[in-house]
């Protein structure tokens, strides 16, 4: 169990960094405040776009020497070529996405790999909250009531595995992940992940392997 | 410092005029401009500030006494020592426009054929025609790479053009409210502020004497000029439907409601320091403008420069609204370009980008550090 605390990133973002090679072209969807395109920028010279929604946070962004877009994105705005990127990152993001099924395939074409991450709706406090207590389940990863989440959709490990049987995609890598103190802090979890991690991160490509 | 904080640079002397766009050519050739800080040993550190229509070289005081001879300048809130454009670090330059009057060749100079203002022999000059003088200017200053070029509306587009023109001189760009053409909705503006000036019977074909000009037409062009500039927001901020020095309506054609009396105003004021066919001029220059002509748009000319781009629109701006911002965005995206975006919430409208706002500060000065570490 690698628990890690070397600097203030989220941990997942941490994972998703040591995932991609130095030098590479990135793309963030939902960048935030550019915690991850800011590092790669740094220690791995990764050429990096970001998206993000926020004014306040694609200001910050730009004004920390970022390439950064103001813009809701959606399949619509990413005018790339195919292929334009090395990595195409969704971190934290699927779930407030209106068309997760068209934005990945977009990211698939544009991207040579994409790297997705997501809370992971099936972990057993979530379970149990809304077996016992029957209202929508609110905790440190979900903090929102019913009526102003941002995310609009409801994603478990198991489903977003199910999804990526049935379009042309192969996972390449997965981990899923139990983080904790704000996110900055986190342990992968090996047995039985659907029920114990907060979060599952996916590394894809275009195509089926084997195919 | 004197009081004239400004330089003069004369070219297109003897046989060597200026080429325009329209075929014909212009010399000599005089650029009024301003200087801001001091230029480094390698010449790395220029910033070259592009002006709106009406603008001139005066971006911002020198010094307390050029304060309080000439004023502030224009975009006194965003540069000077310690600003978002920060005359500390960096050399700012700014000229005014090839066709305006505010110490520059326009039709106001003296055509040197005739002893006379050129008024409508003077040639119809571009956006991109002010950009070769302005190269002029910047090859005499001994530079050969500006940091950056920046500017809002007419001064965005020609942020744009400096681009096209010459992408090797430039390392970033900074283009504010502004667009890659000229919607209807503007040339139309555009036209009415003309026929404004061509319908006032002193404008004599552009012939008028100095002392003797068109103010009328001037200033209602200059009215209709002002109201693209704010929004219904701003207007309602500002005025609402208060009245002007009275209790009740006159029941007269007189100035009942504060905004007719400030537009009256703004119109009286401007006749004093601007030419009227200087206004047809550079309107017209503005309206031609247009990077995305269907056949061989020039914004594709930009495919893989190394310009480092930050795109700026204000949520507000009617005359150049966000969308046109995202589809500059869009393309200098397909054209693979570095780019940057940011719609910044004002309620201003067209103007915003000249009044102080502190995330416009942060988010000019953050991006020009960004530039330095490449």
């Amino acid at each position: 169990m690698n628990e890690t605390s070397n600097n203030a990133m989220r941990f997942d973002l941490q994972v998703i960094s040591s995932w991609i090679e130095p030098g590479s072209r990135v793309l963030d969807l939902g960048c935030g405040h550019g915690d991850l395109l800011y590092s790669l920028q740094q220690e791995k010279q990764v050429q990096g776009v970001g998206f993000e929604a926020d004014e306040e946070k694609a200001a910050f962004c730009i004004s920390r020497g970022l390439s950064v877009l103001h813009e809701n994105f959606n399949e619509d705005v990413l005018h790339y070529p195919r292929n334009h990127f090395d990595y195409c990152v969704l971190s934290q993001t699927l779930q407030q996405v209106y068309d997760p099924d068209k934005l990945i395939l977009k990211l698939l074409d544009i991207g040579s790999k994409i790297i997705v991450s997501f809370p992971n709706f099936s972990h057993w406090r979530v379970r149990l909250q809304l077996l016992l207590t029957g209202v929508a389940p609110k905790n440190e990863h979900l903090p929102y009531e019913w009526y102003n989440t941002p995310n609009i959709r409801v994603i478990t490990i198991k489903d977003f595995k199910k999804f990526i049987r049935t379009i042309n995609a192969t996972i390449l890598k997965e981990v899923a992940l139990s983080s904790r103190k704000h996110e900055r802090f986190g342990r992968v979890i090996q047995l039985l992940p659907d029920w114990r991690a907060t979060y599952g991160i996916f590394l894809l490509e275009a195509g089926k392997s084997g195919s | 410092m004197t009081s004239d904080p400004r330089q003069y640079f004369n070219f297109a002397e003897g046989t060597e005029n200026l080429p325009l766009d329209c075929g014909s050519s212009l010399g000599p050739v005089t650029l009024a401009y301003e200087t801001w800080g001091r230029l480094n040993a390698g010449q790395s550190n220029a910033i070259l500030v592009l002006h709106a229509f009406s603008g001139d070289s005066h971006v911002a005081s020198h010094d307390e006494a050029d304060l309080q001879t000439n004023g502030p300048g224009w975009w006194e809130t965003m540069v000077g020592p310690g600003k978002g454009i920060d005359t500390d670090k960096y050399f700012v330059i700014c000229s005014n426009i090839l066709g305006s009057c505010s110490g520059s060749t326009g039709p106001a100079s003296i055509n040197p054929e005739t002893g006379q203002p050129y008024g409508l022999d003077f040639p119809m000059v571009t956006i991109a025609d002010m950009v070769r003088a302005q190269k002029v200017l910047i090859d005499h200053l001994g530079i050969s790479r500006l940091y950056a070029v920046t500017g809002g509306s007419v001064g965005g587009m020609q942020v744009l053009q400096w681009c096209i023109s010459y992408p090797e001189m430039v390392q970033a760009a900074i283009p504010l409210a502004t667009t890659m053409r000229h919607s209807a909705l503007c040339i139309a503006f555009n036209e009415v502020a003309r026929q404004a000036i061509m319908t006032d019977p002193k404008w004599l074909q552009g012939e008028y004497r100095e002392d003797d000009a068109p103010e009328l037409g001037l200033a209602v062009a200059r009215m209709i000029g002002h109201i693209t500039y704010l929004s219904d927001e701003a207007m309602h901020q500002k005025f609402g439907r208060r009245l002007q020095e009275r209790e009740d309506l006159s029941f007269r054609f007189e100035s009942d409601f504060q905004v007719e009396s400030y537009l009256n105003y703004q119109g009286a004021k401007f006749v004093h320091r601007f030419d009227a066919n200087s206004l047809l001029y550079i309107t017209k220059a503005a309206d031609y403008f247009d990077l995305n002509e269907e056949e061989n748009a020039a914004i594709n000319r930009l495919e893989n420069v190394s310009v480092k781009f930050l795109v700026i629109s204000f949520t507000s701006d009617w005359l150049y609204p966000t969308y046109q911002s995202r589809e500059l965005v869009q393309a200098l995206k397909r054209n693979g370009c570095d780019v940057s975006f940011c719609e910044i919430q004002a309620d201003c409208g067209h103007d915003a980008f000249l009044l102080p706002d502190q995330r416009l500060t942060t988010l000019i000065s953050g991006f020009l550090d960004g530039v330095k570490k490449e």
